[in-house]
């Protein structure tokens, strides 16, 4: 039992834990907040694994922008809290034993597969080298995925528009 | 010497369990990409592990790009929410009827 074994263990339950009182929380904002703490979770798993760039975009991109975002929306949409239960009990039996076949099924691949029981080793892409070899490797991927950026700025700019046939007073929330 | 492999796929399996049932469960448009969130998070993280299981840089790359479809989903995704709820008022996927 190295420490990185007990850094790695540590990191798993806090993980679980903020990600299962994320998705069981009633209170949106509650959930978005616990769901923050499991992508910084996240993003140390991905610095103890080799990867500090990918660490960093992970705080940025997922823990900064992306959930910010949600935020946003979760403030300017006034939701009220359902009452329905969260799981009706007539699809709780078809939802279990969908469940359980998949989690068997899983259990039984990761035990077949060879390769997993190899011990991780630890090791480091430094951020200068991977983005060399980013560009290197796959710049058309890079090319593709800037047009589908722009793709959706595009798309979401028409989305937001108001059309001209809803205009502000006839929508069921005159202000959004 | 961090953790046999496997123990990596046990944790990325979980959290997708997790995802996929927050995504089937919640009544809630912003819970479902919610979801879809916690799902691509796990993949990134079996994607990152097996990028160190074998030493090859692919795996990392496809991280990035995975950020950037998130990035891409989410914003689609949310513009499609405040749309319908401009015109239904209500975020409840079960709300959304009018075909029916």
């Amino acid at each position: 039992m190295t420490i990185y074994s007990i850094i790695f263990y540590l990191l798993a339950v806090l993980i679980l834990v903020t990600t299962a009182l994320a998705v069981t929380r009633r209170d949106l904002v509650h959930a978005v907040i616990y769901l923050i703490f499991s992508f910084f979770g996240s993003a140390m798993l991905f610095y103890l694994f080799g990867a500090p760039l990918l660490a960093v975009l992970e705080v940025i991109i997922y823990a900064g922008a992306i959930m910010v975002l949600f935020l946003f929306i979760v403030m300017m949409l006034r939701i009220g809290k359902s009452a329905v239960r969260l799981f009706p009990l007539s699809q709780w039996l078809p939802a279990a034993v969908g469940g359980l076949i998949y989690i068997a099924i899983g259990i039984g691949l990761i035990a077949a597969d060879p390769n997993s029981h190899i011990v991780l080793k630890t090791a480091r892409a430094d951020p200068a080298v991977f983005g060399r070899y980013i560009f290197e490797k796959h710049w058309l991927s890079i090319e593709i995925v800037s047009v589908l950026l722009l793709v959706a700025v595009i798309g979401v700019l028409l989305l937001a528009r108001r059309s001209p046939r809803h205009p502000a007073g006839q929508t069921i929330e005159g202000e959004l | 010497m961090i953790v046999p492999f496997y123990h990596v796929l046990i944790l990325a399996g979980l959290l997708f369990l997790m995802g996929i049932s927050c995504m089937v469960v919640r009544r809630s448009l912003i819970m479902i990409l919610l979801g879809v969130e916690i799902m691509l998070n796990a993949a990134s993280i079996i994607l990152v592990g097996a990028s160190l299981l074998w030493q090859n840089l692919d795996g990392q790359a496809i991280v990035m790009f995975i950020f950037a479809i998130a990035a891409t989903e989410v914003s689609v995704g949310l513009a499609l929410i405040v749309w319908a709820y401009r015109r239904t008022g209500s975020v409840d996927p079960g709300d959304f009827n009018i075909l029916k």
